[in-house]
């Protein structure tokens, strides 16, 4: 990518977010880190947040991707939580919202249909996660 | 005005976040949006927080924010994190320590970097300013890394800048000679828990009475003598001479993650915003801000008409060939390139 085109590229902004009493924060990191070096701008939440947390700063950081973590298997309350919230706050349909971790396949069609865009399992690879990002993120 | 402004003003909050994305990308339209929400600013308390990495800055805010939460007062926070303007992404983690205000959508907290140009911060942080001002918050808090010019030009914003120091680190201290002793307001040594807290305050003492007599003490002090407006401010009846009031910046003792020393902080803020309003150094400081924004703005734009004339003439490739075949020189180019300008400005038939 040339210069002059990266400038006129809008940065893209991606909230990493752990929710939930879910201690894994490895993959979170590891994706933190290859989206900062995809030229993402990411905000990372840190460990152990409620649903309305997540809400708060997605709508405040106003970011292009909702990216939330769940490893520990309670992503059937807690992600539905956070989408109701995101509408709320008149901040769900301009957004991207992700799902990783560790989410069964009778679950993912369940939340699909809520709302979640897309739900990357363990072994997706970083590249896949960014052109998905490229070819999806909202127009604005 | 935009519906954007307009929900803004009605205190929607997606729209405030919408209107500091446009800010930061300088989209189409923003320099309007800034316009219309001018009005509507003028309220809030800014409030600088800066210091090096690890410092406890963010740990402060955090605190801060919620003190001032249960006192009823609405909060804006910018953590601006200038690191990693290289590979163009960042990663920016002060919102890890926003622990006091979870889910509290009127503790208001938005993350921005340097995008690879420090010059823009500065001006972009000004605007996000404006913003949240217009939007209503009561307070609003800056918080920068300190290591440089730009992070000194970001925290003036602020009507008062606190500096965090903690303890242990003779290299800290030494750091405050660089420019950031003179904008402290109030100093914070943070960690006083930790061993060497006592030594810390000591020598900041030091260097802050070595300092003594420095322009006027506030750290954006010097411009009201230069102004032509402070007489109005004086109060005459009890002015014993010329002699201006100063300030000396009072040195706080916090242990941010637990809590403590925050009221004794908040009240050193109060203290000098009392000062700024009595003395009249709080409007100095705004003009002296305006004044500084016209100026860049004057700048950048003047700069960008010239890029465009540049390109109708051919681009500047034509000239440098010119300069080189020593056929005409750099000031020559200029001249020829300003003259229209410079006929436009020096017109003397407007009438007047
Ligand atoms: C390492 C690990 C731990 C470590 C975690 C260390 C850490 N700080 O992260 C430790 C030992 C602490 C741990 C503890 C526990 N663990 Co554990 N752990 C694992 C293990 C083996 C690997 C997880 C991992 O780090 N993978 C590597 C990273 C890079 O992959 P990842 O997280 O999956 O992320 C990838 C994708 O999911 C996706 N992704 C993830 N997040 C995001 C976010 C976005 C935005 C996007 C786009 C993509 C994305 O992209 C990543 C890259 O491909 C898994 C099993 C497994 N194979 O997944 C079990 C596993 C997750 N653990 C499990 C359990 C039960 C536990 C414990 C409850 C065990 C116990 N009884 O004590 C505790 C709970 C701890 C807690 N507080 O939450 C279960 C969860 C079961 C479930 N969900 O139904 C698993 C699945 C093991 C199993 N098969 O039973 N665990
Ligand atoms: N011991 C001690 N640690 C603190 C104190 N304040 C903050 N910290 C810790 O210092 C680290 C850096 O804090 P942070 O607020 O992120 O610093 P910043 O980079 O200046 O924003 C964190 O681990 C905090 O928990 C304090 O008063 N005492
Ligand atoms: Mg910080």
């Amino acid at each position: 990518m040339s210069v002059e085109q990266e400038q006129t590229e809008r940065t893209i902004r991606c909230l990493v977010a752990k929710v939930g009493l879910d201690g894994h924060d490895r993959g979170a990191h590891v994706i933190a880190r290859a989206l900062r070096d995809a030229g993402f701008e990411v905000i990372y939440s840190g460990l152990h947040r409620a649903p309305d947390e997540v809400v708060q700063a997605a709508v405040q950081e106003d970011v292009d991707v909702v990216g939330i973590s769940i490893l520990s298997g309670a992503h059937n309350t807690l992600v539905p939580k956070i989408l109701d919230g995101l509408k709320e706050y008149d901040a769900f349909d301009d957004r991207l919202i992700l799902v990783g971790g560790i989410v069964p396949d009778d679950d993912q069609e369940e939340l699909r249909g809520q709302g979640v865009d897309e739900i990357f399992g363990p072994g997706a690879s970083m590249e896949e996660m960014i052109d998905y990002i490229h070819e999806n993120a909202p127009e604005r | 005005m935009s519906d954007l402004v307009a929900d803004l003003l009605a205190g929607k909050h997606s729209a405030l976040a919408r209107v500091i994305t446009k800010i930061e990308n300088r989209s189409p339209g923003y320099r309007e949006v800034i316009s219309d929400l001018h009005q509507h600013t003028g309220t809030a308390d800014v409030i600088g927080v800066t210091g090096s990495p690890g410092a406890g800055k963010s740990t402060l805010v955090d605190k801060v924010a919620a003190t001032y939460r249960e006192r009823g007062l609405t909060v804006g926070v910018i953590a601006i994190d200038p690191s990693s303007p290289f590979s163009g992404g960042a990663v920016l983690g002060d919102r890890i320590r926003m622990a006091s205000n979870a889910g509290d959508m009127d503790m208001f907290f938005r993350s921005m970097s340097a995008r690879g140009s420090l010059g823009g911060l500065s001006t972009a942080t000004t605007d996000a300013v404006t913003a949240l001002d217009a939007f209503g918050k009561d307070k609003i808090i800056v918080e920068t890394v300190g290591a440089g010019q730009n992070e000194v030009d970001i925290v003036r914003t602020a009507d008062t800048v606190a500096v965090l120091v903690p303890p242990g680190s003779g290299d800290d201290v030494q750091m405050l000679k660089a420019g950031i002793l003179e904008i402290g307001d109030v100093f914070v040594v943070n960690k006083a828990d930790l061993d060497g807290a006592d030594r810390t305050v000591q020598q900041l003492r030091e260097m802050l009475q070595g300092q003594s007599g420095r322009p006027n003490s506030g750290h954006h002090g010097a411009t009201e003598l230069a102004g032509d407006h402070g007489d109005a401010s004086t109060d005459d009846a009890d002015a014993v001479d010329d002699e201006p009031e100063t300030w000396d910046p009072p040195i706080v003792e916090t242990v941010a993650n637990r809590g403590d020393g925050v009221e004794d902080f908040l009240n050193a803020l109060a203290t000098h915003g009392e000062y700024l309003d009595r003395t009249g150094r709080r409007e100095g400081q705004a003009r002296e801000r305006f004044a500084a924004e016209i100026r860049t703005l004057l700048r950048e734009d003047a700069n960008e008409l010239l890029v465009d004339e540049l390109d109708r003439r051919g681009g500047i490739e034509q000239y440098v060939d010119a300069v080189i075949e020593r056929h005409t020189d750099p000031y020559t180019v200029v001249d020829e390139v300003l003259s229209p300008l410079r006929e436009c400005l020096d017109d003397p038939g407007d009438g007047s």
